[in-house]
């Protein structure tokens, strides 16, 4: 009886729980002078470590930049930047003072290029690059306005693919004035995924049937099918420099690699000497004052040669170290009574 | 059905839209059209009386759901933005993924809706099939239908206990008087029954009732919601009128009680009733936050405007610059490129699609679920809860929480919410003698002491909660509608059962040497015309107190059905204590508590044993057990006070009906009064008077109570002018008596009497019954009617009822003071006795300045003004002064509050009333208290906060930004109308101290926090801008962008706005200064908004280029560059509210690791399955990539902690250089309690927190001022400078 009143009585009673009282235990920190020295002191000092070892890196990083956009007159490929002129060869010429280290990444480089271009980016089809044939008819309107080129589809479509680098290079080293090819390895230079996976080709043998009444992309010289003459699985949409292309770049100034040097004599790098580049200048950019280069790398565990994140860390490194300095200071003079 | 041309049925809609909008109604009889067809029926145009409160059909539920969405700014703006992004020139993602996030949200709030609609269907559904007894003709009885059944002009015959399908004209009861008793607890919340009458002259025979030969017309006005008038006549065929008022009317959702049956003719049905005038829905209230968030989103808009025009400009000059075509420009199908003007312009338009979260969305979804969540918290404290009436605070507005953490001026009502309202009988003053009664004021703090003996619960409010809370789990009610009603009505039946019961109110010890008199003027004037006779008749007789049988009483509890379950045994039980236990004595039992003691208690008063201290008194003569179960039950607790007071000097008050009172007198006989006419009390003529026809003597006699201010003016001849003429100083001893009892803090009642002769009641009958049948202007007239009788009246006495403070009212006073807020108390109360609680409840201190204004014309209240202005101003500007706080209080009565107000001098009155701590009026009506609020709100720009609880604050609860209603012992209007509602005073103090600051400190900082959250997050999209031509690329993909938005970090700071915890609780109670920080533009004001800002942009600068410097000149494709930066913005992101999250719980971590997992979880499980799924993006392995690159790594580390170092260091530099009232709390909080307590003390002296105890004040009178205000030394003695028309006091120092 009793206890059935009780409840009764304090039906509307609410739980009396932590929770629903806001009386969960709780860590309450404390953002006081005192309590942070330890941590600014360590942070530094770990940050510091790391800018060491960054900077250490990027030292070791060995890089060979040449510009070959021919803008100068002096330069060999001043010629080339003259219109009407095709098939432009021009030889660039450079020394290499010590060994560059294998093994050795050869990219070009492209600067104020928009390839971040919203309207740009959005310019290709996704399902004719999977090898769907049926999208070879009819290209997916957002490749406008490279949908269709005499009424005939355009495969691979879009403003992407239209616009694919297509410079070509040879590198010769000069050994006793005769010039002997360095051999580039093409295979692998793109993601593995993209390679495997986002792209393939049609299942066509050979591949140029799928291409049948399709037109390759207006500022291509060769379609598709026949990107690579030499390896005949590199051709279609998994070549590896269209795939490279593909992959849009972040940044308007930027490097795609072009190929790596591992092979025969160069496995270790490029022996000290004379080297000459010769490049078949196609791609035009002047008319966006744009500039074209090639860049020698090696690379280590971070990638290519940046010195911005060592020296980034070494500084925030040393402001913790100098702040728990002050908080020290800080704590001494302003410390709560209660803090002793 | 017949077919009825389309013609003749827009005809029949146009006659019912006119019907139904004429000033007046005529109804009758449906019987007689019985079986015809509807287009016969002479009531058809009136609504029927099926209810439908749902909004939405289910046909109809997308469009019209829709439509009620769009009333809301920010929908309209995004479905705008997700529109736009269909034009193919601007969009700037896939059209389709832009919808998703607003489509989200919308349907999220559609589900809601759609689920409360549904809930309100069902509750509608239950109602209309509710059983009714309906007049048939053909069956010649009362036959069985549903609610939805009943028509205007139908006979509906209601037994007892069953609840009243539509508004009925009382026509026939089985009460032999013809009288109904109702509850209308569902209405009003109030329990006590209330008797209606059934309309005269109407029964052919008296004891059955034929509804078909009812051939009067009804005609009545207009349906309105005002439960309290009604106005109507009933017209017979013979053209005679009868006029009949709200006391005829039986009001949709009363239940019958005590009586038999009722049958009573249909007037409004459906939602014509005043029931359903009177829902209106939840209230709907911005607070002063939310207006400031308002601002801040137009400011956002203002930047989101400012950023797209800097993305359009810098697209133009990036298309200027660009000599020739390159291949990366995509021209158009033909080729064709827009000109660069053109272009930059559609770039507008893609950047506002493009930065849009910059305007938060789920702001407004979050700000909802986080006042969800802070209410939650709010109902489930302990602290708030009262185990006396086992009631919780109540959150009735929910969208205020945060309004109360800045409150920062407490408008208060005296009775019942600063003092208990259990009014006690405390002394009287007859014939100008006074009678102290000192035995019952020992008793009284007797009582006090053993306050927890006084817990009176009785076994039936055991039953009606649960009879209550099954009702309620039963019926899936909606909240909206019924929730509140029937928590209201659990709360009220249970302070009623108790209200008027408890030993306290019911027993008064009498004064010896008053008995002495009665029995002396018995035995001389056999009780005919003796003014201490009188003066009790008065007291039994002019009231509106109802008589009920204790039996009777509790079956009208039970209401049997609800509650069969629980109901027998505990009925049983009480039944048989009640039985057995007339000789259970209070206290004898002391130790006894919870139920039985209640029972006990109750079955003490039940059979009238009186306990220890009435051994002593000589009235055992009459029998106990005859006198036995007579249960008073009163509107006014005064009411019941003095009823019981008249009791305990052998006048009781056996019965009321319409017609006549029946009171036993001491010796024995029971005199039955026949009641002529009761003029009921309104707050204009501040008295009510019952009009009787003296049973012995057959004169007519009227009795009058009232304020002594209302009575004192109407006094004729004094009483008895034949006695001698000592007696005639009557009038002035009494109004000597009164001021003492009101300096004691007594509430005052006059007592008067008037014999009206046989020819003045006839002429004035005629008046009286023209006042009542009239419709127009019905009040004016009964007023009128009323003040004509009253008149001429011959004091017999006065009454001083004690109004007990609640508990712990100076602590709360005092608390809330030294949280900053003042506090003003509003009360109709006498001057004197408002000063004497204000003293009692500590809104004034000894020592204090009190000015006193009271004036009669406005050229002395002006002089009045501008002089105490002066005064006080040069008071503040005394240097002396600087550092104690104002203590200057101010007190104003009613008549000259209506002229302080008045439009020219209301400024200088605020001048003065904002320079003083706290401000007293007295004498005010309902009205003034929402002008004064009103007042003070819109012209000080301040919080206001009204608290009362009854009928009177009604007003100024609505006026102010948060109405708090006191869900005390008169009735429930307050409550109704409030925003919160309360059963203590006390609990204000948390309430406002910790909830309100709590709620308001972590609204702030969440919002605060969701500002910066988008905006640091759109400023990365923003950045890239300058890298990608201003063409409105995301480097990161949409998809993830929404889940960013909508689930990685959504729920972090709903949890902070619903958890976070700056001070604990103790610390808040404990240093009621902490509460100031609140107060004003709190925490959330122009500058915290925009320092949030900034560092939101300094952030994203940094979290974008750390990146953009570390992958410079790389070959990074887009995604790959995006996904540091989304990484890292998540972890700053996140771990900006670690920084302001002052205290880690369970939740809090579960949350923050869980938005952290989530994000890596649903990112690579994206990664890894979409392939092709949202080209033209494809972040297909590209976090799987990033992670396994140290570099990624490195990069995350560093924009995070370049990103938080400042703010972090800044909060670090200042919690110890200069650390916030808060943050040292906080450090006290750390601490051992009694070291913690030492420090408090030592801290709070220091903060000059103590300012209530510190040594009076050290200025010395002005000179100036002695000619016209007096500043005294020493409370008490107050001294008046009464003027011919002006009284200035000044009570001081």
């Amino acid at each position: 009886m009793t206890t059935m009143k009780e409840e009764g009585n304090y039906a509307n009673r609410p739980s009396n729980t932590a929770f629903t009282q806001q009386r969960l235990p709780a860590w309450q920190p404390m953002l006081s002078a005192g309590v942070v020295i330890p941590g600014f002191l360590l942070i530094g000092l770990a940050f510091i470590g790391i800018g060491v070892g960054l900077l250490i890196t990027s030292r070791s990083i060995q890089v060979l930049e040449l510009d070959y956009t021919g803008t100068e007159t002096s330069s060999p490929c001043y010629q080339c930047t003259m219109s009407n002129q095709s098939n432009c060869v021009c030889k660039l010429s450079f020394s290499i003072g010590t060994l560059f280290k294998g093994p050795v990444f050869f990219y070009y480089g492209l600067t104020n290029y928009f390839q971040n271009q919203r309207k740009y980016g959005v310019s290709k089809d996704f399902n004719q690059l999977i090898g769907d044939v049926s999208y070879f008819k009819s290209p997916s309107s957002d490749c406008q306005p490279y949908q269709r080129v005499n009424g005939k589809p355009i495969v691979p479509c879009g403003a992407i693919a239209n616009s694919m680098f297509n410079d070509t290079f040879k590198l010769y080293q000069i050994i006793n004035g005769k010039e002997e090819l360095v051999p580039f390895d093409g295979k692998g230079i793109a993601w593995w995924t993209d390679y495997n996976i986002k792209y393939r080709n049609p299942d066509y043998t050979p591949l140029k049937n799928a291409f049948n009444d399709t037109e390759k992309p207006v500022f291509w010289t060769k379609p598709a099918y026949e990107l690579d003459t030499s390896d005949a699985s590199n051709n279609g949409f998994i070549n590896q420099d269209f795939l490279v292309w593909m992959r849009r770049a972040a940044l308007p100034n930027f490097r795609k690699l072009y190929r790596r040097i591992t092979e025969g004599n160069y496995k270790d790098g490029l022996p000290a000497g004379n080297y000459s580049l010769e490049i078949s200048y196609n791609y035009p950019v002047i008319s966006f004052e744009g500039t074209k280069k090639v860049t020698f790398s090696n690379v280590s565990w971070m990638g290519g040669q940046n010195e911005f994140l060592g020296i980034a860390y070494l500084v925030i490194g040393s402001m913790c170290v100098v702040m728990s300095v002050v908080m020290l200071i800080v704590y001494a003079k302003f410390r709560f009574p209660e803090e002793d | 059905m017949t077919w009825r041309s389309p013609l003749a049925l827009l005809r029949d809609a146009v006659l019912s839209q006119k019907a139904r909008e004429k000033e007046l109604r005529s109804l009758v009889s449906n019987l007689p059209f019985e079986g015809l067809g509807k287009s016969k029926q002479p009531n058809r145009f009136f609504k029927p009386n099926a209810i439908k409160t749902n909004k939405y059909t289910p046909l109809f539920f997308i469009p019209m759901n829709l439509y009620e969405q769009f009333h809301r700014l920010a929908n309209v703006y995004f479905v705008g933005l997700a529109i736009l992004n269909f034009i193919p020139v601007v969009n700037a993602f896939q059209p389709e993924v832009a919808l998703i996030p607003i489509c989200v949200i919308m349907f999220l709030t559609a589900l809601k809706d759609g689920w409360e609609d549904f809930r309100r269907y069902q509750s509608d559904k239950k109602l209309n099939n509710m059983p009714c007894l309906i007049y048939s003709r053909t069956a010649k009885h009362y036959i069985e239908r549903r609610w939805k059944d009943v028509r205007v002009g139908d006979f509906v015959k209601v037994v007892c206990n069953e609840t009243v399908p539509a508004d009925l004209l009382l026509l026939h009861t089985s009460d032999p008087n013809n009288v109904c008793h109702i509850e209308t607890s569902n209405l009003d919340g109030e329990t006590n029954l209330k008797q209606r009458n059934a309309l005269p002259g109407l029964c052919t025979s008296n004891d059955v009732f034929e509804p078909e030969s009812f051939n009067c017309t009804v005609v009545c006005e207009k349906p309105n919601n005002n439960l309290n008038h009604f106005k109507c006549f009933v017209e017979k065929p013979d053209k005679e009128k009868t006029g009949a008022g709200i006391e005829s009317l039986l009001l949709r959702g009363c239940t019958v009680r005590n009586t038999e049956h009722a049958i009573g003719f249909v007037v409004y049905a459906g939602h014509e009733t005043k029931s359903m005038l009177n829902n209106n829905g939840p209230r709907y209230k911005r607070s002063k936050l939310e207006r400031r968030l308002n601002v801040d989103v137009f400011f956002c808009v203002l930047l989101l405007f400012i950023m797209c025009l800097i993305g359009s400009l810098g697209h133009y000059l990036w298309l200027k610059n660009l000599s020739d075509v390159p291949s990366f420009l995509v021209s158009d199908s033909k080729g064709h490129l827009d000109s660069p003007s053109l272009s930059s312009f559609y770039m507008f338009f893609t950047m506002i699609i493009l930065l849009q979260i910059l305007i938060p969305i789920s702001l407004y979804v979050s700000v909802e679920l986080v006042k969800i969540g802070q209410i939650f918290f709010i109902l489930t404290d302990v602290d708030l809860y009262d185990e006396e009436t086992d009631s919780q605070v109540q959150c009735r507005s929910l969208n205020i929480t945060e309004d109360l953490g800045q409150i920062e001026y407490i408008f208060s009502d005296k009775t019942g919410t600063l003092t208990e309202n259990k009014m006690v009988f405390r002394r009287c003053s007859i014939m100008g003698k006074d009678y102290p009664h000192k035995e019952n004021a020992n008793r009284l703090a007797l009582l006090e002491e053993t306050e927890s003996e006084e817990n009176v619960i009785f076994s039936q409010s055991t039953l009606s909660s649960q009879a209550s809370r099954y009702d309620e789990d039963s019926s899936p009610v909606d909240t909206h509608r019924h929730g509140s009603r029937h928590r209201s009505k659990m709360a009220v039946n249970r302070q009623s059962s108790m209200a008027f019961s408890s030993p306290l109110e019911t027993q008064v010890i009498p004064d010896e040497k008053l008995l002495q008199q009665i029995s002396r003027s018995e035995r001389s004037s056999s009780g005919i015309s003796d003014p201490y006779m009188d003066f009790f008749l008065a007291l039994a007789i002019c009231n509106s107190v109802v008589v009920s049988m204790a039996t009777t009483q509790r079956q009208r509890v039970s209401s049997p059905s609800h509650s069969h379950k629980t109901n027998n045994p505990l009925e049983s039980f009480s039944v048989l204590v009640k039985r057995t236990g007339s000789f259970w004595k209070v206290f004898d039992s002391p130790k006894q508590n919870g139920s039985s003691t209640s029972a006990h208690k109750r079955s003490d008063d039940a059979n009238g044993v009186q306990p220890r201290a009435l051994d002593t008194v000589t009235l055992s003569a009459r029998p106990a057990a005859a006198s036995g179960d007579v249960c008073y039950e009163a509107e006014s607790p005064d009411e019941a006070a003095l009823v019981y007071a008249a009791k305990t000097y052998g006048f009781t008050l056996l019965a009321r009906t319409p017609n006549s009172v029946t009171v036993r007198v001491p010796s024995g006989e029971e005199l039955v009064f026949e009641v002529l006419d009761t003029l009921a009390f309104d707050s204009n003529r501040k008295r009510m008077s019952v009009l009787v026809r003296h049973p012995i003597t057959g004169e007519y006699v009227l009795y009058t109570k009232g304020a002594d201010y209302a009575i004192m003016e109407l006094l004729g001849t004094p009483y008895a002018e034949h006695l001698s003429g000592q007696q005639k100083k009557i009038a002035a001893d009494t109004q000597y008596h009164l001021d003492c009892y009101a300096k004691d803090g007594l509430r005052t009642l006059c007592i008067t009497k008037k014999i009206v002769s046989s020819r003045e009641y006839q002429s004035w009958l005629a008046d009286r019954k023209r006042a009542l049948a009239a419709i127009d202007g019905r009040e004016e007239l009964m007023m009128a009617s009323a003040v004509q009788l009253e008149t001429e009246l011959t004091l017999l006495g006065a009454t001083g009822i004690e109004d007990r403070l609640q508990e712990s009212v100076p602590d709360t006073i005092t608390a809330l003071r030294e949280a900053g807020i003042k506090v003003w108390v509003l009360t109709g109360d006498k001057p004197e006795t408002a000063l004497n609680i204000g003293y009692a409840c500590r809104l004034m201190e000894e020592g204090d300045l009190v000015i006193n204004m009271s004036c009669k014309n406005k050229v002395t209240c002006v002089s009045i003004l501008d002089c105490t202005l002066e005064e006080v101003r040069r008071y503040h500007e005394d240097p002396r002064n600087v550092d104690t706080t104002q203590k200057i209080s101010l007190m104003i009565d009613g008549d000259t509050l209506a002229i302080a107000l008045s439009p020219d001098l209301q400024d200088r009155f605020l001048d003065l009333a904002k320079r003083c701590r706290s401000v007293l009026c007295c004498r005010v009506t309902p009205l003034q208290k929402s002008r004064v609020v009103k007042l003070v709100r819109d012209k000080l720009k301040v919080m206001t906060l009204a608290v009362g609880d009854g009928a009177n604050d009604v007003n100024m609860i609505q006026v102010a930004d948060v109405g708090i209603g006191i869900s005390g012992q008169e009735g429930m209007q307050a409550v109704m109308a409030s925003d919160f509602a309360i059963t203590r005073f006390k609990h204000l103090k948390k309430l406002l101290l910790v909830h309100g600051h709590w709620c308001h400190t972590r609204l702030a900082n969440m919002i605060i926090y969701f500002f910066y959250k988008n905006a640091a997050y759109v400023n990365l999209l923003f950045w890239y801008q300058f890298y990608c031509g201003f063409s409105g690329t995301a480097m990161i993909d949409y998809w993830l962008m929404i889940f960013f938005n909508l689930f990685f970090t959504s729920t972090p700071p709903i949890m902070f706005g619903i958890m976070d915890k700056d001070v604990s609780a103790e610390m808040l109670m404990g240093v009621p200064e902490l509460y100031r920080t609140g107060q004003g533009s709190g925490e959330y004001n122009f500058r915290t908004f925009w320092i949030s800002m900034l560092d939101a942009f300094y952030q994203s600068l940094v979290c974008f280029f750390v990146p953009y410097l570390a992958y410079q000149g790389s070959d990074v494709d887009i995604f790959t560059f995006g996904t540091p930066l989304n990484t890292s913005s998540l972890f700053i992101i996140l771990l900006h509210l670690g920084i302001e999250i002052k205290s880690w719980t369970v939740v809090h971590w579960i949350i923050m690791l869980g938005s952290v997992a989530l994000y890596f979880i649903v990112t690579l499980a994206y990664s890894a399955i979409c392939v092709t799924c949202n080209p033209p993006s494809n972040p297909y392995w590209i976090l799987q990539n990033q992670m396994a690159d140290p570099m990624f790594y490195l990069i995350c580390i560093i924009s995070t902690v370049v990103a938080l170092l400042p703010r972090y260091t800044f909060y670090v530099l200042k919690n110890s250089i200069a650390p916030s009232p808060l943050i040292q709390a906080k450090h006290l909080d750390r601490m051992e309690p009694s070291v913690r307590d030492m420090w408090m003390k030592e801290w709070r002296s220091l903060r000059g927190g103590t300012e209530v105890k510190e040594s009076r004040l050290s200025t010395p009178p002005s000179p100036t001022l002695e000619t016209s205000v007096d500043f005294y030394p020493g409370f008490g003695d107050a001294a008046s400078f009464v003027g011919e028309d002006m009284s200035l006091n000044v009570i001081g120092d």
